[in-house]
């Protein structure tokens, strides 16, 4: 698993305009290791932009983000390296099967032995369907797929973007356990959501936004 | 617990490779779209043997320019697919957040975007160049030309294929943003050509076209990079 001994994601005074909409007031957040950020608030409230703009695909106008207390600009590889984002669509290639994907997707990033992939998927409950083209699989299956990402990804950081979207209640509990297993050892998460995630309440704090 | 950066990371080298090489299997997989480009520049060529003249000394003569102009814009088309399914899908993003540097990334999408179009390309400008009336032996010369000149126009091109990734229909602004800067190219491969097609020596021509090449190489994706950057926002 993913472990940041000790990390630190803290933004300062984030501020973001689309056009002649702000759309992130100055938000500020911190969230340590071992700690789950859920992002709450109506559609529109800026949950995605928010979740960008933290790993910098998109550019705020003011404030800044400190991973270990040092400005993410500085060393932006570096805390690339350390974070993972799944957006609301699973980054995967419908011609491509859930394993040939894992093994691109991932494989950029760090080596991963097709063993960790097959291990990943059965974790994920996608072991049966894994060799199969991702355009045949359902949304829920595709899901399941992309989740095994964050497992072979192995970074502290998660950013995830409605996490749970698709999946059955079974799924449901799957990513609330991955997510328990992933913050007791040390890692850190924030997710957009709409229906609550079902982790160890102790771990879980929750910024609300706004429109 | 084991600190991040314990954990070993891909070597740039090897991610670019295996960018080519999900590329390469996603073209395997789908090879209609690979097929489009060398459609068009058959046809293209085909119909300027219709429409001119059948006497075999005009067709020969103009025949470096209709290969190239072609050439030029067959790959130009394909151009417009390079960074787009990518777009779409996420990976460009996840190429982003990959903690590698988005240039080596860049520079193996392009380079294999260059083997599935601009190698099947060069391959065929021999047998375009034999329905205008230009003798076997100029073959050799016509393929390493245009695979030289395709080269040079897949990183050029990859600046404006990021460029316009955020623009809808981006596929006549690319043609307007690249095919000027297209034009040393084009100058260089036809002259190269047609001194191929005469049965002398290419080498000069050829020369500034690789001295192109490296220019593009080393500085297109860097380019790519940084404007693939901004259209992700």
């Amino acid at each position: 698993m993913g472990s940041g001994s000790g990390s630190i994601l803290r933004a300062e005074n984030l501020h973001l305009w689309r056009s002649e909409r702000q759309v992130l007031k100055g938000v500020d957040l911190t969230v340590r290791a071992g700690e789950l950020l859920q992002l709450t608030g109506v559609n529109g409230a800026g949950k995605t932009t928010l979740l960008r703009a933290l790993c910098g695909l998109n550019h705020v106008e003011e404030g800044r983000v400190f991973w270990n207390e040092q400005d993410v600009r500085e060393d932006r590889e570096g805390f690339h390296a350390a974070l993972i984002y799944l957006g609301h669509e699973p980054p995967l290639k419908p011609d491509l099967s859930g394993v040939e994907n894992l093994r691109f997707w991932t494989g950029i990033r760090r080596p991963v032995s097709p063993a960790a992939i097959r291990a990943a998927l059965i974790t994920l409950g996608a072991g049966e369907f894994a060799t199969r083209p991702v355009r045949t699989l359902s949304a829920g299956q595709r899901r399941r797929v992309a989740l095994a990402g964050l497992l072979l990804a192995a970074v502290p950081l998660w950013l995830l973007d409605e996490p749970t979207t698709n999946l059955d209640s079974a799924g449901q509990e799957l990513v609330a356990s991955l997510l328990d297993a992933h913050l007791s050892s040390g890692g850190l998460a924030i997710a957009a959501v709409h229906h609550g995630l079902h982790v160890e309440p102790a771990r879980l704090r929750e910024l609300h936004l706004t429109a | 617990m084991t600190p991040p950066d314990s954990l070993p990371t891909t070597p740039p080298l090897l991610a670019a490779r295996l960018v080519i090489e999900r590329d390469l299997l996603l073209a395997f997989r789908r090879p209609e779209q690979l097929l489009h480009p060398l459609a068009f520049f058959m046809l293209v060529t085909t119909l300027f043997v219709l429409s001119e003249s059948s006497e075999r000394t005009v067709l020969r003569g103009i025949a470096p320019g209709v290969l190239w102009v072609g050439a030029l814009l067959a790959a130009l088309l394909a151009l417009d697919f390079l960074f787009r399914d990518d777009a779409q899908d996420g990976t460009l993003e996840q190429y982003a957040l990959s903690g590698q540097s988005l240039t080596w990334l860049l520079l193996g999408k392009t380079s294999s975007h260059w083997l599935l179009t601009g190698v099947p390309l060069s391959v065929m400008a021999p047998l375009m160049a034999y329905t205008l009336g230009v003798p076997a032996s100029a073959s050799v010369g016509i393929m390493l030309t245009v695979a030289l000149g395709s080269l040079a126009l897949s990183f050029i091109g990859s600046i404006g294929a990021a460029l316009t990734l955020g623009a809808r229909r981006g596929g006549v602004l690319l043609a307007i943003l690249i095919l000027p800067l297209a034009a040393p190219i084009l100058i260089f491969g036809s002259r190269a050509t047609e001194l191929a097609i005469r049965g002398e020596a290419y080498v000069a021509p050829m020369e500034l076209l690789g001295a192109i090449v490296v220019l593009s190489f080393t500085l297109a994706p860097l380019a790519a990079a940084a404007a693939v950057r901004i259209s992700l926002e």
